[in-house]
Formats: C-alpha cells, sequence, structure tokens
C-alpha cells in the first residue's frame, strides 16, 4: 500500500509536467492542425539554459531565490524566441504546403536543436538541484520533498492561468477564433500570423518551465531528454483529446500515474519477465490503445480529418 | 556504340554496375567496397520507405524498426544464441512476413486517422523496439541484450557461401565484392518491383491518396487498405533489407536501430526526390559516400584551420542531414531529382 501510495505521488509530479508540454501540442494542433514535433526539444532547450543560467549566477554570488527566477525567466525567454523562430523559419512558409512537408521540417528543426545542444553542451548528462535544500515530509507511509510540492503547486497555478488567458483575455479570444475558423478570423480584423506567433511563444514558454521542473525533479539534464519527453506528452495530449487545453491537462496527470503504477506493478504483473525499464513503453501502449478505442481522446469532441 | 539509344544505355549501366567492386578495390582499397555494399543495403531501404512516404504520402518515422525486426529474425535463427542455424532462404523471407505483421499491426489502427499519428506512432514504435532488444535479456536471454548476437551465420546459398572467398578463373573475388553483387541483385529486385508498383492500379491508387484523399476515397478506393498495403511493403522490404545485413555483419546489436538511421533514410528520400526512384537511388548514394568522405575531411580540415577539432564530427553530420530537411523542403520540396509527374504538379498548381 505504501508503494501504491508512493508511485501515485510520483505520477502526479511526473504528470504535471507532461500536462505542461502537453498543452504546447494542443495549442499548437488546435489552432494549425500541425503536430509540432520540435516541442520536445524546446523543453530540452529550455532546461539547458536554466542550469547554464543559474550555475552563472551562484558563481557570481546571487542570493539562491533570484537566481532560480532569474534562470527560469531567461530560460522562459529563450524558448519563447526558439518557438518563434521555428514557426517563422520552418512552419509559416509551408502553411499552404502539403500536409507532408510541415511534418518533415519539423523532425529536422529538432534534430538540428539536439544536435546543437550536444555540441554546446557535450553528450554527458549535467547534475541540476536547487540551491536550497529540499525537505522530504512523510504522508501516509510516502516521501515527499518540497521539490514534488512546488513541481504540482506551480503546474496547477500556471495551467489555471492559462485557462483564465485563453478564456478571458483578448488574446485569448483572438487565439479561439483562429481556431474556430481562421478565414472568419481574418474577417474580423484578426491577424492571424501574430496569433499563431503567440501561440506558439506561449506553449515554449511553458515547455521552458516544463523543462526546468523536470530537472529539478530527476536532478540531471541531457541533450536526448527533449525527445522521449516530447513524444509522452504528445501521448498525453492525444489521451485527453488533442486541441482541447483541460485535456492536455487531464491526459498529462493520467499519463503520469498510468506510467508510474505501471512501472512500479509490472515486475509482479508479468511474473518477473518485464521490469521497471519498460516505463517507456507504457505511454506507446496507451497512445496506440487511445488511437484505437476513442481517436477523440477523453475530452475531445471530435477528430476531424482534414484532408 | 550510340549511347542514346536506351538499350545501349541499360548494357552501359550493367557493365558498369559489373566491374564497379572491382574499380573501387582498385582506386580507393577494400574498405571503400565494404561502403558501397552498405550503399547498396540502404538504397534497398530507402527504396522500400519511398513505397511508404514518397508514393502513399504517409510518413513513417520508425521505419528502421523494420530493418531491426528482420535483422534479428535472421540473427535469432541462424547463429550460436539458440544453436540454431536455419538456411537463408527460410530466415529472409520470414524476417520479411514478421516485419510485415508487425507494419500491418502497427497501420491498422493509425491509417484510418491524419498521417499525423502514424508519424507520431512509428516514431514511438521504433523507440519500443530498441528498448525491447536491449532489454530482453533477462530474465530469459533472448536478444543477448546491448551486447547484441554475434557470430551469425554467413549469408549462403546451397552450399555457396557469400561470407569467403572464391577462385574463378584465377580471379580471386573476395567477400564483399561477392555481396555486391547479392546486394546489387536484391537492389535492382526492389526496383523492378517499385517500377511495376508505380505504373499499377495500386501505385496510381496510392498516389491518388497522397494527394487528396477525400477526392481518392470519392473516386472509390478504399483508402484504408490501400495505405495498409503501402505500409506492410515498405515494412517488408524492410525485413528482406535487414536479413541481409545480419548475414553480411555477422553481428547485430540494438544500438545499429537507433531512430537517427530512420532519419537518414528518410533523408535519402526526400533529399533524392520523393516518389521518383532515381532520385530516391541517388539520395542512397550521396547520403552513404558523403558522410565516409566528411568523416575523413572534417576533423583534419578543423585541424587545419582552427587548430584543434572542435566539433565532433558525427554531430555535425547529423546537423548537417537536419538543415538538409529543412532546406530541401523550404526550397526544392520535389527534391533534388524529383519525378517527372511531381515536377508538373508543382509547376502548375501552386498551393492548391
Amino acid at each position: 500500500m505504501d508503494i501504491f501510495f508512493q508511485q501515485i505521488i510520483n505520477g502526479l509530479v511526473q504528470g504535471s509536467v507532461y500536462a505542461l508540454v502537453a498543452l504546447g501540442y494542443t495549442m499548437v494542433y488546435g489552432i494549425l492542425g500541425l503536430i509540432n514535433f520540435a516541442h520536445g526539444e524546446v523543453v530540452m532547450i529550455g532546461a539547458m539554459i536554466a542550469l547554464a543560467v543559474l550555475q552563472a549566477l551562484l558563481a557570481a554570488a546571487f542570493s539562491p531565490v533570484l537566481a532560480v527566477l532569474i534562470s527560469l525567466m531567461m530560460a522562459m525567454a529563450v524558448c519563447m524566441a526558439l518557438g518563434y523562430s521555428i514557426e517563422r523559419i520552418a512552419y509559416r512558409p509551408l502553411r499552404n504546403a502539403p500536409r507532408l512537408a510541415p511534418l518533415i521540417t519539423a523532425i529536422g528543426v529538432s534534430i538540428v536543436l539536439q544536435n546543437l545542444a550536444m555540441m554546446i553542451w557535450g553528450r554527458e548528462y549535467h547534475a541540476f538541484t536547487l540551491p536550497f535544500n529540499s525537505v522530504s515530509h512523510q504522508i501516509g507511509g510516502a516521501i515527499v520533498n518540497d521539490v514534488q510540492i512546488g513541481i504540482v503547486v506551480v503546474a496547477l497555478i500556471i495551467m489555471a492561468g492559462l485557462l483564465w488567458l485563453v478564456h478571458h483575455s483578448r488574446m485569448g479570444r483572438a487565439m479561439r477564433a483562429v481556431a474556430e475558423n481562421p478565414a472568419a478570423a481574418t474577417l474580423m480584423g484578426v491577424d492571424i500570423n501574430r496569433v499563431i506567433s503567440n501561440t506558439f511563444m506561449l506553449g515554449s514558454a511553458l515547455a521552458a518551465i516544463a523543462g526546468f521542473m523536470v530537472s529539478v525533479n530527476y536532478g540531471i539534464v541531457h541533450y536526448y531528454m527533449g525527445f522521449m519527453l516530447g513524444l509522452k506528452a504528445f501521448t498525453a495530449a492525444v489521451l485527453g483529446g488533442i486541441g482541447n487545453l483541460r485535456g492536455a491537462m487531464l491526459g498529462g496527470v493520467l499519463l503520469g500515474l498510468i506510467e508510474s503504477l505501471g512501472a512500479g506493478y509490472i515486475g509482479d504483473l508479468t511474473g518477473g519477465f518485464l521490469g521497471s525499464h519498460y516505463q517507456d513503453v507504457f505511454a506507446f501502449f496507451v497512445l496506440i490503445a487511445v488511437l484505437v478505442f476513442r481517436p477523440s481522446g477523453l475530452l475531445g469532441e471530435k477528430l476531424a480529418e482534414r484532408a | 556504340m550510340k549511347l542514346h539509344r536506351p538499350a545501349n544505355r541499360h548494357l552501359a549501366l550493367a557493365a558498369i554496375l559489373l566491374v564497379l567492386p572491382f574499380i573501387i578495390d582498385a582506386l580507393f582499397g577494400h574498405g571503400w567496397v565494404r561502403i558501397a555494399d552498405f550503399a547498396l543495403l540502404y538504397i534497398m531501404l530507402a527504396l522500400g520507405l519511398n513505397i511508404v512516404v514518397g508514393y502513399a504520402g504517409l510518413l513513417d518515422l520508425g521505419y528502421i524498426a523494420f530493418f531491426a525486426v528482420g535483422a534479428y529474425t535472421y540473427a535469432l535463427l541462424g547463429s550460436p544464441q539458440f544453436g540454431l542455424h536455419w538456411p537463408m532462404w527460410v530466415t529472409l523471407p520470414l524476417g520479411a512476413i514478421i516485419a510485415c505483421i508487425f507494419g500491418v499491426l502497427l497501420g491498422a489502427p493509425t491509417l484510418k486517422l491524419r498521417g499525423d499519428y502514424l508519424a507520431i506512432v512509428t516514431l514511438g514504435f521504433g523507440e519500443i523496439i530498441r528498448i525491447f532488444l536491449n532489454n530482453l535479456n533477462a530474465p530469459v536471454n533472448i536478444t543477448n541484450g546491448p551486447q547484441g548476437i554475434s557470430g551469425i551465420d554467413a549469408l549462403q546459398v546451397g552450399g555457396f557461401s557469400f561470407g569467403e572467398s572464391h577462385q574463378w578463373l584465377g580471379v580471386r573475388v573476395d567477400d564483399v565484392h561477392l555481396h555486391y553483387y547479392l546486394f546489387l541483385a536484391f537492389t535492382l529486385l526492389v526496383i523492378f518491383v517499385s517500377r511495376r508498383l508505380e505504373d499499377s492500379r495500386i501505385g496510381r491508387a496510392w498516389v491518388a491518396i497522397r494527394e487528396d484523399e477525400v477526392a481518392a476515397s470519392a473516386m472509390g478506393i478504399n483508402t484504408r487498405n490501400i495505405k495498409l498495403l503501402a505500409f506492410a511493403m515498405g515494412a517488408t522490404f524492410g525485413g528482406i533489407s535487414g536479413g541481409l545485413f545480419a548475414g553480411f555483419q555477422g553481428f547485430v546489436s540494438p544500438e545499429s536501430f537507433s531512430l537517427m538511421e530512420s532519419i537518414m533514410i528518410l533523408c535519402m528520400v526526400v533529399l533524392g526526390g520523393m516518389g521518383n526512384i532515381g532520385g530516391v537511388v541517388l539520395g542512397g548514394v550521396l547520403l552513404v559516400a558523403l558522410p565516409e568522405l566528411f568523416r575523413h575531411a572534417a576533423g583534419p580540415v578543423q585541424q587545419m584551420l582552427l587548430g584543434k577539432v572542435v566539433v565532433d564530427p558525427e554531430s555535425l553530420r547529423m546537423l548537417m542531414f537536419g538543415l538538409a530537411l529543412i532546406l530541401v523542403m523550404l526550397w526544392r520540396p520535389a527534391g533534388l531529382w524529383p519525378s517527372t509527374q511531381r515536377r508538373r504538379e508543382l509547376n502548375t498548381e501552386e498551393g492548391a
């Protein structure tokens, strides 16, 4: 029972990260109908930038709280610029091209980012620890530390903020209008290109935060970390119903739970044949299962087949 | 001999292809004949992927997984791993069939949805296969984990082994040369099949689906089945090449089947010219030969210009692949050597 509770907590923490990344996929998909393959790499770049800035600031004897905040801000700023550039360079010129074209450029962007990161930061794993003590708490036999609590709380606040932004601000209204009908939105005076750029920047800022969280949680950063994370977050977005913000949040948390419970119990279930190193496999089976049984996802209304 | 006559041109080409390994051997050495063998394997793979991406317009990002399935089938049934030594004409087709089954299992749920899902699912599948190959060594040792399987039987037909040198009429023909001819034969077979498919009813259906799925289904094409056929056929070719790869190398490990390999094959298809056999072959040759040259040149050039090796040539190579994918899509979406039909389409109607 203790293990069960522990896995639930781990799943919630990991799920919050998935949810933030999944929001980036789902917003872009909702508006452009495009899977932004490079999104996972944006998360990785965010984590790398945050680490680099944090180390520089701590070396310059900044106060720990200030250093963390500034590094997070810097990571968000860099990722927003990156998201904006990716859209401008790789997607905008191909908006009316055949479907295959932007998918291929997205793969290209993803490879370029990954290898650039490898050239700059090397192939090794970098340790990423926060400059404060993280106290562990005992709750009902499970152990939670401050960092994990912080991740879940920050993720909740950000998600609430995003929902408010999309549903109650002028920019959010424009985003929803473009998602609904781009042509009509243009006629109503919405600048589609700006809305799309904003969406990419918003998603990338969330990605930067997620990158920071996931590296703090695991304590390591690596140039390859974005790939699997991106794949899983996409799965989370599909699970919740792609294009749907609440769906991405729900899907992220659910996927985190499925993964941690699955990894915790797969050994017992298969009589020791499969172990926890198959953790990465769960997301994939969830993806296949959703596509077979409920392609529109849990909260999705309908999956339009846009040819 | 008049070279502009097609028949003569084919004869000349055949003659060149036949003596090519000896020319390469004499000019550059044995190692490059091996590279030529690999080039042929990659061309086979690229042609297989071309059916999926080029003809049917489905983006498969885990194509290497089918290659892996073929390779491991061959390796498990013809190595000391299980003490089995089945002959090649059983294991090669078996690998192809198993790869095909995997293709159908993967394609069936995803192909009725939008193409993007297929891309993600195949991407995941490629990784999953690698994870399984890496971890299926405990508690029951099936794949031998990260160490891979070694001592795989050479490709052998009857009593004739491609894995050793033979002496004919006083000419010594080495194993790399023999493999070259074997792979050449298979490549030509794949090219032949591709060409026949291209002009067949199925091939036209693929193109129709690629261009406009709704219109294609309105014309009475069962789009899902036809797409599944493309996917399964691509997987089959991948499986065959995988078996050949295992027999040629004598060793397989999960390392050889990373995502980057899938990307490289995709690059060959996209760069060369999606849907055009000549273009795909060109892409395959370029992407095997250039990185090899690059590997020899990148280190020394950096040494010369900067005094030290700043950037690891391998990541530089991948960076170039990524850039190539972006630039080709932006400026030359039909590839270096586009098919005439595609060029026509791109010229007559922009952004229809």
